[in-house]
């Protein structure tokens, strides 16, 4: 019985688990969308969509993000709390930047006249990035959570679980931003 | 339409949480010695079905945002060339199918959904009330697996006539005679659980037979409705409606009556009236094949479905006095339904009281809590567990609770 319990032991955390659980969750739902966008660019009337600049900056921006994000949980294990509120700090303005960035590219393509009318990339580009932008949203709330409770907690936080949910959380919607912008370019952006 | 949509979507949200909570639950936070293969079927059916939804359910919301948008917004994801009330929509290039794409492929896995709980349930309870393990444990798990998997690649066997390319429905029709065989080991599993077993025919036990009976009906005209060839004259007839409501509506719902009647005294620290329960079932049972079973013979002579009234065309007029037959029988059904409710309300106030806290002599640990259990349902520790769920009529016991350890010379399952 003591070999179960140590296994036990070994074993994930519940709740990092259920953050994999949602990812994949996540996961088929921008898979469900992604693959509605090739079936439809298949047919007539379809009209590709250039990307903006703008997307290019927001990727740079999330993927540093992701970079700092990685460095806060790096300060906390090492118990640097400054260090930490700092990192954690810079991911949250840098998540916040994504997320209006995302929002002066879509005024941009709207300049461009791809609106909601007719048939093409641009209806699924708003809808598509707009649901990334959302769940970016939750990621930020997630982050000022974390930022106030850094500051104005009175107990001191010693388990890392929460950071590292966040964490890994915030690493998928980079790399599911990644993988949308790619999928954008090769398949829609002609 | 939009607010039901709007409904839909969170109750999208609600059972990925849901079904999150319960596959973390069932993988990381097992009490102590529960290893997975000592696991009850119900559980594990339930943790197949919570990954069906969270996987499948993601589907449905991106279709259901893509139609919110169509509607409101003015895109044309689906919509194209419409014309509604002499006026043409200003949409054009959406595709139609693409909304069924999205639909069927949470729509499959959607009927096991339903299902696979009504399976543990039967699986369970046919085990404990014949008094024997339940046949091929590994056997029900694989074909739950299996079903899980098969339930994600058939959603286009809902599609047949829809202009889908025949190469594609060929592959589709493969797929979807698949689950016959994980189905089939299902079956012949609950056969020989009951064979030559001890069995005490309680309203949960008939139900569970029930269930098998009806999945086995149900089931067989999937074979039919699975080939794209037959379809072409089946599809949109009165034969689908009797399929599935057989196979996945009143067979679930058999499922559910029979985890109601089994686990009430748990819920409730009472007793169902077994009279009423026996009165119940039959009704249901035979109501059941008289209302679905003649369907199929209406669909076979190209009756359509999805009609109020057949009286206007004179060949969907074929079988008036039948469908009198159906609506008079369905209407007693229906009533036994509502005795069905006044029992339950009835018995949790007012029924035969439980003394022991292991009615059923089952193996399970929920078994094992008080009578009225309260937070945490065990006062003190949670129990640890030795063995599988099913040790019943073994080494000369009637059964062996989970929570007892291996004898010394006990033969190890």
């Amino acid at each position: 019985m003591d070999i179960v319990s140590n296994q036990q032991r070994k074993k994930i955390h519940p709740h990092k688990f259920t953050m994999w659980v949602a990812i994949g969750s996540i996961v088929m739902m921008f898979a469900g969308l992604t693959s509605a966008f090739i079936v439809k660019s298949n047919q007539t009337n379809w009209v590709p969509v250039e990307i903006p600049v703008v997307f290019w900056i927001s990727t740079a921006v999330i993927i540093i993000s992701s970079l700092t994000v990685q460095l806060a949980l790096r300060s906390f294990k090492q118990r640097e709390m400054n260090q930490y509120r700092m990192f954690i700090g810079v991911t949250l303005l840098l998540g916040v930047a994504f997320v209006i960035l995302q929002w002066l590219g879509f005024q941009d393509l709207w300049a461009q006249k791809i609106t909601f009318k007719g048939a093409g990339a641009g209806q699924f580009l708003y809808v598509i990035f707009g649901l990334h932008a959302i769940h970016v949203i939750g990621g930020v709330i997630a982050l000022i959570v974390m930022f106030i409770k850094a500051f104005a907690g009175k107990t001191k936080l010693y388990s890392a679980v929460p950071i590292e949910v966040a964490a890994i959380y915030w690493h998928f919607v980079d790399a599911l931003w990644i993988y949308l912008l790619l999928f954008f370019i090769i398949i829609g952006g002609k | 339409m939009d607010l039901w949509i709007v409904s839909m979507a969170l109750f999208v949200v609600s059972s990925l949480l849901g079904g999150l909570n319960y596959i973390s639950t069932i993988l990381n936070l097992r009490t102590k010695g529960m290893s997975m293969t000592r696991l009850p079927l119900t559980i594990w059916a339930m943790f197949f079905t919570a990954v069906l939804g969270v996987l499948s359910f993601p589907v449905l919301l991106s279709g259901l945002i893509l139609l919110l948008f169509d509607r409101n917004l003015g895109t044309s994801f689906y919509l194209s060339d419409i014309v509604v009330n002499g006026e043409i929509l200003p949409n054009e290039g959406g595709s139609a199918i693409l909304f069924q794409h999205l639909f069927w492929f949470l729509g499959h896995p959607e009927v096991y959904i339903i299902l696979l709980p009504a399976m543990g349930m039967v699986s369970e309870i046919l085990s404990v009330n014949s008094r024997k393990p339940i046949f091929g444990y590994m056997a029900m798990l694989g074909s739950l697996f299996a079903i899980t998997i098969l339930a994600f690649l058939v959603w286009a066997h809902h599609m047949f006539v829809t202009g889908l390319n025949p190469f594609l429905g060929s592959i589709f029709v493969l797929l979807t005679l698949l689950i016959a065989v994980p189905s089939a080991i299902k079956v012949f599993n609950w056969l020989t659980t009951l064979w030559r077993g001890n069995i005490r025919f309680t309203p949960a036990t008939l139900f569970a037979i029930g269930f098998v009976s009806l999945f086995i009906s149900g089931g067989l005209t999937g074979i039919f409705l699975g080939n794209s060839t037959i379809d072409i004259h089946l599809h949109d007839t009165m034969f689908v409606v009797a399929h599935f409501h057989i196979v996945m509506g009143v067979a679930s719902f058999f499922g559910m009556f029979a985890g109601v009647y089994h686990w009430f005294p748990k819920m409730f620290g009472r007793y169902l009236n077994s009279t009423l329960g026996y009165i119940h079932f039959w009704v249901t049972m035979i109501g059941s094949y008289l209302i679905f079973w003649p369907m199929h013979y209406q669909g076979l002579a190209g009756i359509p479905r999805r009609y109020l009234d057949k009286r206007g065309w004179v060949s969907f007029n074929d079988f008036p006095e039948l469908d009198k037959m159906i609506t008079i029988v369905s209407i007693i059904v229906f009533a036994m339904q509502l005795m069905f409710v006044f029992n339950f309300i009835y018995s949790i106030f007012k029924g035969r009281k439980v003394t022991s806290t292991n009615p059923w002599g089952a193996n399970t640990l929920e078994w094992t809590t008080p009578i009225r259990p309260g937070h945490g349902n065990w006062p003190g520790e949670i129990p640890e567990v030795h063995r599988w769920p099913y040790d019943y009529s073994k080494d000369g016991r009637e059964f062996i609770p989970q929570t007892e350890p291996i004898g010394e010379n006990e033969s190890k399952h």
